[in-house]
């Protein structure tokens, strides 16, 4: 999933500062797992931005809504019957959620209640870390299922370094050395000979390295 | 503030704090009448939301009571509580209103004293710190500079 954090209260108020009449968009998806931007977190937020409002003897009005995806079109469109009733959006989507918004209604303006964070996997109740990177070339294949890119601290193709100790990274005792994860996991898997292949220089050009990327399928495409 | 009654909203386990509250009155021991009681099954059910409306509808002061450590009937209610009690502590102090509105406490259902005796003392605290601040505009009143 795409993992998101709220951002600091402060900057979400100085954000909807100039505006009284707010919609607040939630997102049903991955920031509903991540426990960032769904329906709960959305009347959170809408309660304490009034609440900061009343505080300073203002009124802010905040119509709450949750779409299934703020990531497609179909479900942005839902918001056209509030739009107009709204001076400013807040959106706790993830950025694609809230360009998707930026795109769709071009004079309304729109704020990211959200950091977006990474793609991740919950590793228990309300710990969630980096698992992909999108790199547009997988080699989870070679790596016995553990990535180098997102979880190596130096994207290392061909590790460890000598920072790993113990299995654990130099950069902290509490991330596990990606390369000695792969180690232990082909070593179960019997196939350390894998360990022993040099990989060659990764093409970056797959990555963000050729530009902003587009998938286009052209069964589906119109 | 000479006058000032707080409002005070104390979710009560059924199983521990809100048998504590009957207790007391059996032991003819009188508490605050600030205190408004929500009976819930388990404080586990008591959601930061629910906490965070208290306020917003005008509470001057917010407290979780549960069961003691270890005691909950279901499992660990009452530390899912207490974290969400410390979530709300910082969400309002991220919007500048005093985190000592908000308390969690413990007790088991025997503790009629020690109910009648965080009451008193949640009352007293909040009525030092004053109105919730939200509270004064939601009245109409004029914030105290």
């Amino acid at each position: 999933m795409i993992t998101a954090e709220r951002k600091p209260m402060e900057e979400i108020l100085e954000c909807i500062n100039p505006y009284n009449r707010i919609l607040l968009v939630g997102c049903n998806e991955c920031v509903t797992v991540c426990a960032a931007g769904g329906r709960k977190e959305v009347g959170l937020l809408s309660t304490a931005l009034q609440m900061a409002f009343m505080k300073e003897g203002r009124t802010l009005e905040v119509k709450e809504i949750t779409l299934e995806r703020q990531c497609d079109p179909e479900y942005v469109e839902e918001l056209i019957t509030y739009i107009d009733q709204v001076e400013a959006v807040l959106s706790m989507a993830c950025g694609c959620g809230v360009q998707e918004i930026a795109r769709r209604y071009a004079t309304k303006p729109v704020f990211p209640a959200v950091n977006t964070k990474f793609m991740g996997a919950s590793e228990r109740q309300g710990v969630w870390s980096e698992r992909c990177r999108g790199c547009g070339d997988c080699l989870l294949g070679l790596t016995g299922g553990i990535c180098p890119i997102a979880r190596c601290s130096k994207r290392l193709m061909n590790g460890p370094c000598g920072g790993s100790t113990k299995g654990k990274c130099e950069i902290s005792p509490d991330v596990d050395c990606a390369w000695n994860l792969i180690w232990e996991r082909l070593k179960a898997l019997g196939l350390e000979k894998k360990y022993e292949e040099i990989m060659v220089a990764k093409d970056w050009r797959p990555s963000w390295h050729g530009g902003p990327r587009r998938i286009i399928r052209e069964d589906m495409a119109e | 503030m000479g006058n000032f009654e707080p409002v005070i909203v104390a979710f009560c386990c059924h199983y521990c704090a809100y048998t504590a509250a009957d207790m007391a009155g059996s032991m003819r021991l009188s508490y605050p009448s600030n205190v408004k009681i929500v009976r819930v099954p388990c404080t586990g059910k008591v959601d930061t939301k629910h906490i965070l409306q208290a306020f917003h509808k005008g509470a001057d002061g917010v407290y979780v009571a549960g069961c003691l450590e270890g005691d909950c009937h279901f499992k660990n209610g009452n530390i899912k509580a207490a974290r969400r009690v410390a979530r709300v502590k910082k969400l309002l102090s991220e919007i500048g209103i005093e985190e000592e509105r908000v308390e969690m406490i413990t007790m088991s259902a025997g503790m009629g004293e020690r109910f009648a005796q965080t009451a008193t003392d949640i009352t007293e605290k909040i009525r030092n710190l004053g109105p919730n601040p939200v509270k004064n505009i939601r009245d109409g009143q004029k914030q105290p500079a």
